[in-house]
């Protein structure tokens, strides 16, 4: 796992379960909002069906780099009443924001697990983040003509 | 209180009945009215709720981690007593989503026979567009103990909640299928958005009537009105109150919203939630389903 993703896995798992929500519900809340240019494009993000909550989302692949190294950089869009799905993003964001593209394609599949959340929001909750990570890798290993592990 | 000529008024508050009463001292945590909310996204309480009132989760706090059921008297009367609720206690209920998920809460409690529980029409919504209060802080609550600890009492499913085998039993008698219009055709395996949630059929359970269940609320998130309700119910759909009724969605939440609505506010006094729904008979071997 990146060492970014890892470093905010081990602050979730610092705390006591029911700490772990508030921190969530700050990761939320830091989540950017969307630059204009997406902002008035909504058609150009992908929606996660997987989430409760609507949530669409997508990625760039920045150039001039050697193959893999690119910058990866992530956008999200969710509503305030969805606040789950919100801090969700934020995770993905903070943590995997900037990274080159085969870091974020080495990220595990299973990486959404290890926040120590599946026990304070549930199981069947989660499966929204598992499948904004799948989406994120898909779409970089698409836009940066990698293949996808 | 809201509009009395529904069949059981007192199982609905307004929101300025439930803000007078906050007013006054007498709801919020520690009280003879102990407020809960229950939303479809577990951290919207966080983001602020009406002063006083408690967090309860239908997934974590209602659900038995293990077996696809509820939690037991055990475990019930732990989740009450820990928010200061007695057998005797006032629970009034509200969430998102026109009280979706307060619906569900609201169905389980009965389950349990707590016979004092009631639905904040309108819900979180109509709470925060009339400008109201809310707030972060997360009431101190003291469990109740001794003589007021919440009794263990055996869940008692069989009035109004139906398995499977049950369902097989009631086929030729009403049902009502409370998803959405493309769930019930069989276009979509699952809810719009929720493929989670999606079943290897699509189709409705034989004889099924379709209503889905945001026909009886307003856009406000509050219940229509009586007449309006017995339009859609009654006169629309041929159903009496004194049929037996099923009524059914994907996991049995949007369809205690609707069991709330025919028995509390039409006077159905034989109605049960399919809890089990189509992520059950949809997947199920060997019954029958129609498209």
């Amino acid at each position: 796992m990146p060492a970014s993703l890892a470093e905010i896995a081990a602050d979730f798992l610092d705390l006591a379960p029911k700490d772990r929500l508030q921190l969530l519900l700050e990761f939320s809340q830091g989540l950017p909002d969307l630059p204009e240019r997406y902002a008035d494009a909504p058609e150009s993000l992908e929606q996660v069906h997987e989430c409760q909550s609507p949530l669409f989302l997508t990625v760039e692949v920045g150039e001039g780099m050697p193959r893999g190294a690119q910058p990866v950089s992530l956008f999200f869009s969710a509503p305030p009443e969805a606040p789950t799905t919100r801090g969700f993003a934020g995770i993905l964001h903070e943590g995997l924001d900037g990274l080159s593209v085969d870091e974020v394609l080495a990220t595990p599949e299973a990486a959404p697990m290890s926040f120590g959340l599946a026990e304070v929001v549930s199981p069947l909750r989660l499966r929204g983040m598992v499948a904004m990570l799948s989406r994120i890798k898909r779409q970089v290993a698409l836009k940066s003509g990698a293949a996808l592990a | 209180m809201t509009a009395t000529d529904y069949a059981h008024p007192e199982r609905l508050v307004s929101t300025q009945w439930l803000a007078d009463q906050l007013a006054a001292g007498a709801a919020g945590a520690g009280t003879q009215i102990v407020v809960l909310e229950s939303d479809e996204d577990v951290l919207l309480y966080e983001t602020g709720h009406i002063p006083g009132a408690l967090k309860l989760d239908w997934i974590t706090d209602l659900n038995d981690p293990l077996t696809r059921d509820y939690i037991d008297a055990e475990q019930f009367a732990a989740v009450m007593s820990a928010r200061g609720i007695s057998r005797d206690t006032t629970v009034v209920l509200y969430g998102d989503k026109s009280n979706w998920w307060a619906a569900y809460a609201l169905w389980v409690l009965s389950l349990f026979g707590h016979e004092n529980a009631k639905l904040l029409d309108g819900g979180r919504a109509k709470w925060i567009a009339e400008g109201r209060e809310l707030t972060t802080a997360i009431p101190e609550v003291a469990p109740a103990t001794g003589e007021a600890a919440y009794p263990v009492v055996e869940r008692d499913d069989a009035p109004i909640r139906a398995f499977k085998e049950d369902v097989l039993a009631h086929l030729g008698k009403p049902l009502v299928d409370v998803r959405s219009p493309g769930e019930y055709s069989g276009e979509l395996l699952h809810m719009p958005d929720y493929p989670q949630e999606g079943a290897v059929r699509g189709g409705h359970i034989p004889g099924a009537k379709s209503v889905p269940w945001a026909r009886a609320t307003n856009a406000d998130g509050t219940f229509k009105s009586r007449p309006e309700l017995e339009a859609i119910y009654l006169a629309e759909q041929g159903l009496s109150p004194e049929d037996e009724v099923v009524a059914y969605c994907r996991i049995g939440e949007r369809s205690s919203h609707t069991w709330f609505v025919l028995h509390h506010l039409l006077g159905f006094d034989k109605v049960r939630n399919y809890d089990g729904s189509w992520t059950e008979w949809g997947n199920a071997v060997r019954v029958p389903i129609e498209k």
